[in-house]
């Protein structure tokens, strides 16, 4: 197993409200990595602090053997870390084409002159980001709806957008956050198996999610959160049984999960 | 150009090389047609060429990357005093036109980055306050750099700019062909034309790259485009500085066409009307910022020009000063745009991309 992403001891707070509190965990390459917890139990900070949106208050990442930069999202992407949101956000005038080639943005190169002279570096980069686009469009299963503006797409497809979007700034880990969450059955079993598909293509997930069925079924190793703090971290089959766990989701008192 | 084409009414859509000659022989025989109702039209049509570039400029800044600039006639000013500064009595300077005019695009970029970094954190009606003032600033400076030394001559302005010189060609003055005369007015025409289709070329390259569709992004979410990893910073003031280029660039044409330059030419109500080009004609296309721009151009004059006769027909003297009354019907005009067409005459999508230089297209899944 060679690690991936290990995270050293982040701590965050606001305010008075610790978010997290000293969360320690280790992503192996080529797996899927749950992230598990009850509502405000720190996912999202984790997730927001991971990404450089927010600045930890302790710790450090470890990424492909060296440390990330904290607070800055697209030194962070440029690493090979995309993710998407809990609640979609897509650019909304824009087509779906344009989207994923707007993900496309860190990996290409022209320039401010290239671009005003036309060079054919800046012609040939332009056609590559097209067509790269349409087969991350299709590899998602809406290249029919390529040129269809994003906030006119149905739910499920701006959730594929935004996947097929942060696949396109090549990322060795996606992080998805809640990607399955309103979505019905259909679209749920479709979801799992681009996931799956995204992660035999040699892409890492990190998966936060509340469908417990998909994060049991999905990932290889699970983390659970609780106020701020990791109480578990396993194969899921170890994880469902932890009585830590069980008390977590559902309160002292209960031996059994149905 | 596709935009433009495609926003001619009825044939655009039909028949599209068609409307491309229709809107290029329209272009080059609008001063012809603006001379049968007198020489002050030519004029009226040069001018309109100017707002044109700053509406295309400005359409950048607030359009593509969606950063709201009150002050954007501040970047006019910059051109328009550079080429005084540089080729006028006033210093005694006479570099030619080509020397200028890039100096002129580089002062306007620099100021477009002064203004850009302490807004760089500032949204919506926060940077329209703060660009408000910077504005206004530009023109203060502009108003009192008499004294103790005197830099720009103060309210009076500067005189005696000199023309625009291509090569030797003198702009300003009749050209002769034989017995065929052309007027200055026409030859400024051409210029400014020449100007304007190259504007818009570049700024149709800007669109669709990498940089337009990272501005795009940015105006429609900051966050998610942080998250994809468009670095904010660059991208704004990239759009600040090279929007404020296009400002300078028509600043300095303004400059030598006018002979003359002063701060009352660029107070608050002109960024506002450049503004109202932008947003009348649809912001976020080059199409709209061309057309409205045009409009708003030439409807001032219109009316100017038939309010007299009309109040003479109707009343048997003038009742209002057509200059009140240009003010009066602007904004109505404005008012019922707002309400019967919120989106601009030409609310065109904008492309960012070119998809169908696909090599080919894949059939959809089932």
């Amino acid at each position: 197993m060679i690690t991936l992403l290990e995270a050293r001891g982040i701590g965050k707070r606001f305010g008075g409200l610790t978010a997290l509190d000293d969360v320690s965990l280790t992503i192996n390459k080529g797996e899927v990595y749950g992230l598990i917890g009850p509502n405000g139990a720190g996912k999202t900070t984790l997730f927001n602090v991971l990404t450089g949106a927010y600045m930890p208050d302790g710790g450090e990442f470890v990424f492909n053997g060296s440390q990330l930069p904290t607070g800055k999202p697209h030194k962070v992407v440029g690493r090979g870390i995309a993710r998407t949101f809990q609640n979609i956000r897509l650019f909304r005038e824009l087509t779906a084409l344009e989207n994923v080639m707007a993900g496309h943005h860190i990996r290409t190169r022209a320039g401010i002159w290239g671009i005003l002279t036309q060079s054919r570096f800046t012609r040939e980069e332009e056609r590559l980001t097209t067509e790269r686009a349409y087969e991350l469009l299709d590899y998602v299963g809406i290249a029919h709806l390529a040129e269809a503006v994003s906030k006119n797409l149905s739910y499920g497809d701006q959730r594929r957008l935004e996947i097929a979007r942060a696949l396109a700034t090549e990322p060795h880990l996606l992080a998805l956050d809640e990607p399955a969450a309103g979505m019905n059955a259909t679209e749920t079993a479709q979801l799992r198996r681009l996931i799956d598909q995204i992660r035999h293509d040699g892409v890492t997930v990190l998966l936060i999610e509340h469908d417990v069925k998909l994060v049991m079924g999905l990932c290889d190793r699970v983390a659970v959160l609780d106020f701020g703090r990791k109480i578990a971290e396993d194969v899921p089959s170890v994880v469902q049984r932890d009585p830590k766990v069980i008390e977590a989701y559902l309160g002292g008192g209960h031996k059994h999960v149905a | 150009m596709n935009e433009l084409v495609a926003a001619v009414p009825w044939l655009g859509r039909r028949n599209p090389m068609a409307a491309r000659w229709l809107i290029i022989v329209l272009a080059l025989a609008a001063p012809l047609i603006a001379m049968m109702f007198g020489r002050s039209w030519v004029r009226v049509l040069d001018f309109a060429l100017l707002y044109m570039m700053l509406a295309l400029g400005l359409n950048v800044v607030v359009g593509f990357a969606g950063l709201l600039d009150l002050g954007y006639i501040a970047f006019y000013a910059v051109g328009a005093y550079t080429f005084a500064f540089l080729a006028s009595p006033h210093f005694g300077v006479h570099w030619p036109f080509w020397a200028v005019l890039p100096l002129g695009a580089a002062f306007a970029a620099l100021a477009g980055i002064a203004l850009g970094f302490p807004v760089l954190r500032l949204r919506g009606d926060y940077l329209a306050i703060v660009t408000l003032g910077f504005g206004e600033i530009i023109r203060i400076f502009m108003n009192n750099l008499n004294y103790p030394i005197n830099i720009t001559n103060g309210p009076q302005g500067i005189n005696m700019i000199d023309p625009i010189v291509l090569f030797g060609w003198d702009l300003s003055r009749t050209l002769k062909i034989g017995d065929f005369t052309i007027n200055s007015l026409y030859l400024y025409y051409y210029f400014f034309l020449l100007c304007v289709a190259g504007s818009i070329l570049l700024i149709q390259r800007l669109q669709i790259s990498r940089i337009g569709r990272a501005w795009a992004a940015m105006r429609d979410d900051e966050l998610a485009a942080k998250a994809i990893g468009i670095n904010i910073r660059n991208m704004k003031l990239l759009a600040f500085s090279l929007g404020a280029t296009f400002g300078g660039v028509a600043g300095c044409l303004f400059g030598a066409f006018q002979g003359f330059v002063s701060p009352e030419s660029f107070s608050l109500m002109e960024s506002i009307a450049v503004l109202t080009m932008v947003v009348f004609g649809g912001m976020g296309n080059i199409a709209g910022a061309v057309v409205g721009a045009l409009v708003l151009a030439l409807l001032p004059e219109v009316l100017r020009d038939i309010a007299v006769p009309i109040q003479q027909m109707l009343f048997d003297r003038v009742l209002l000063d057509p200059e009140v009354l240009r003010m009066l019907l602007l904004s109505l005009a404005m008012i019922l745009m707002m309400l019967l067409r919120p989106v601009g005459l030409i609310p065109a999508k904008a492309r960012y991309a070119h998809p169908e230089h696909l090599p080919r297209k894949k059939e959809a899944r089932p």
